[in-house]
């Protein structure tokens, strides 16, 4: 029997039987929704960790000297959190260090900062960042001024009480007006705001623009940049293989520096994308681990389920199986009759999870700032395993239903 | 062409029903040639439900020979007999036997499908069985929106669809009244003008006197075999 035969016979029988044929294909459903939701949404985590948030937080080919590591995503344990504390400090003295020693092409830049209050008229903005920082800080974070200027070396040499702001903070503070040029107060002290920063969107959905970038240098530094302490030198390289060599300059230098002896471990932090993006490519592989075991579960269940079904339908339909025989059916016949049932049954409950998946990845990346994708590879892999559940769980009922004898059969109510 | 389209010879059934041997046919041999009407008759008991499950090939015999149609079938596997029961023997039932959930001419496709006939071929070939069974208008009613008389024509139409060597028919009136089954009867009588042979399993004399020739099975052997009275009148 040819298998676009078996296979509307076998939608005519479950057609049939919708109610039945619906409960029987719950299990592979959820088993599927779930591949295909998990899936999709641990990838467009991944897409975001790796477009938005690494890029965004610590930028390309960019790294950063810290006294410690700035965003740790596992465990860190009371004696290495307080080691790291013990540390020294960066100071403006290393960042001096470090930028005469480097090539002329990887750029550096001092940097600290701190959520301050901003206000300008009669209007306040709490807990804004303020970054000191030098001029070469805009080209390492590739911010494009949307108006007015950054600030320039003779500005950072001299202090000057300059500012450049973030779009939503300019927004929030001026309401409509230009903000170029107007002064506004940062921690008691009257700046001019000389920029407004591109708008850089959210992350997390927590907004980037809410910063304020002044020379590390402006009188405001005491409350951000104390005792010629940074918080960080960030450092850029024109491409990937630039930077790992001055990842590897800029330890020799502070190890050097730093009078360490060979055994010593370093005292300081480089913190890349790549490291930041660690501690989530952890979860990420324990998510992917954990899939398999969560979907394999429901989709035993299901065929269980299907199983069950198919069973009683070979013994509901000992009659029918009996005429079928009658008529000249062999017992391949039969038992591919059952055997596209089965997996037919299961593939449509495989399609359906597909469909309910899609849907809840969809939903989340309505939802939420997760751009969840679906997988194709995760739609063929649930259409492979539909069919396997189907064929695995029909097999021992189709073989059932094929040995019967024929006048035993034609005999059954 | 051989005259003879069914011969047994010998044939034996025993069944083992638990522990005890009961002996279901002892030695039967009988011919039938081609467009014979015979009806085989019996009390119960008598071996003929045994008989007709071997001629139909849904069962085959402990000793003796089986041919149909020049081949012998006695000793085939599941396979090939499938294949006989498909393309030289047609069914008709007493309980009819028709698919509940499919329409009148779904049934009569599915011995085409097994054929292996293509769906356009297998349409037409239904829509013919069942004009000429007279349920041209009915095809797509399923069997419970049909009179018990319509569906064993469907029946009938489904056992003609794949022009089988012999009609096998099995107590086809036990579930009918009396003028359906004079209707059925006449349609049986019809088949048998235009050439068809047909074996019937009856316990009703009357519907046994249809027949031309009439074998009698008693305690698994032929008892009698003779022209029916009506033939021989």
């Amino acid at each position: 029997m040819p298998l676009l035969e078996a296979v509307r016979m076998a939608l005519r029988a479950i057609w049939a039987q919708k109610l039945k044929s619906f409960f029987s294909l719950i299990g592979v459903l959820i088993g599927v929704t779930f591949l295909i939701a998990v899936v999709s949404i641990v990838q467009g985590m991944n897409v975001y960790m790796e477009e938005q948030f690494a890029d965004k937080l610590v930028g390309i080919n960019t790294f950063q000297l810290r006294q410690r590591p700035g965003i740790v995503m596992e465990n860190v344990n009371e004696e290495t959190w307080r080691a790291w504390q013990r540390r020294p400090r960066i100071t403006y003295a290393d960042a001096r260090f470090i930028r005469d020693r480097l090539p002329e092409s990887v750029t550096t830049s001092m940097y600290c900062a701190d959520n301050v209050d901003v206000s300008y008229g009669g209007k306040q903005a709490k807990d804004i960042e303020l970054a000191g920082t030098e001029e070469t800080y805009f080209s390492i974070k590739n911010y494009d001024i949307a108006s007015g200027r950054a600030f320039s070396e003779q500005e950072v040499r001299a202090g000057s009480p300059v500012v450049v702001i973030g779009a939503l903070l300019g927004e929030k503070l001026f309401d409509g007006v230009d903000p170029l040029n107007k002064s506004v107060t940062i921690a008691g002290l009257p700046y001019r705001v000389i920029g407004v920063v591109k708008k850089q969107g959210t992350l997390f959905g927590i907004s980037l623009d809410k910063f304020a970038i002044m020379p590390y240098s402006a009188p405001a530094r005491r409350w951000i940049c104390p005792h010629n302490v940074l918080d960080e030198v960030e450092i850029k390289a024109s491409d990937p293989t630039a930077m790992q060599a001055a990842m590897a300059q800029v330890e020799g230098l502070m190890r050097a520096r730093r009078h360490l002896k060979p055994a010593e471990e370093n005292n300081f932090a480089l913190q890349t994308a790549e490291g930041a993006l660690e501690g989530w490519k952890k979860i990420s592989r324990i998510l992917m681990m954990a899939l398999p075991g969560l979907v394999a579960i429901s989709l035993v269940v299901g065929g269980i389920v299907i199983m069950n079904i198919m069973l009683m339908a070979v013994s509901e339909r000992t009659r029918e199986i009996g005429i079928r025989k009658a008529l000249g059916a062999r017992r391949s016949d039969i038992l591919a009759q059952f055997v596209v049932e089965s997996a037919t049954i299961s593939l449509v409950g495989a399609a359906l999870g597909i469909g309910l998946g899609i849907v809840l990845a969809m939903v989340v990346r309505a939802l939420t700032f997760l751009p969840a994708a679906i997988a194709p590879w995760s739609v063929g892999m649930a259409v492979a395993l539909g069919v396997l559940v189907g064929v695995v769980a029909g097999v021992y009922p189709a073989t059932r239903a094929a040995r019967l004898d024929p006048i035993q059969a034609l005999r059954a109510e | 062409m051989n005259p003879d389209v069914l011969r047994v010879i010998g044939l034996e059934r025993r069944y083992d029903m638990g522990g005890e041997v009961v002996h279901a046919l002892r030695g039967v041999t009988l011919t039938i040639r081609r467009n014979e009407y015979v009806a085989i008759m019996g009390p119960s008991g008598s071996g003929k439900s045994t008989m007709m499950n071997i001629l139909g090939c849904l069962d085959t015999p402990d000793a003796g020979e089986y041919w149909l149609n020049g081949e012998e079938v006695s000793q085939l596997n599941d396979d090939a007999l499938a294949r006989v029961r498909n393309r030289e023997i047609g069914f008709v039932f007493q309980t009819f036997n028709l698919l509940p959930r499919a329409s009148a001419l779904h049934n009569v496709e599915l011995p085409l499908i097994y054929a292996g006939l293509a769906s356009g071929e297998r349409r037409i070939r239904a829509e013919e069985a069942l004009t000429r069974v007279g349920l041209a208008e009915r095809m797509h009613h399923r069997p419970n929106e049909l009179s018990g008389g319509q569906r064993q024509r469907v029946a009938i139409a489904r056992a003609l669809v794949n022009r089988p060597s012999i009609l096998l028919a099995d107590e086809p009136t036990g579930n009918l009244d009396s003028t359906t089954s004079e209707e059925i009867m006449a349609v049986f009588e019809e088949l048998h003008t235009e050439g068809q042979t047909v074996v019937m399993v009856t316990h009703e004399p009357d519907i046994a006197a249809h027949a031309e020739r009439v074998i009698t099975l008693r305690d698994g052997k032929v008892e009698s075999d003779r022209a029916s009275r009506e033939s021989a009148a």
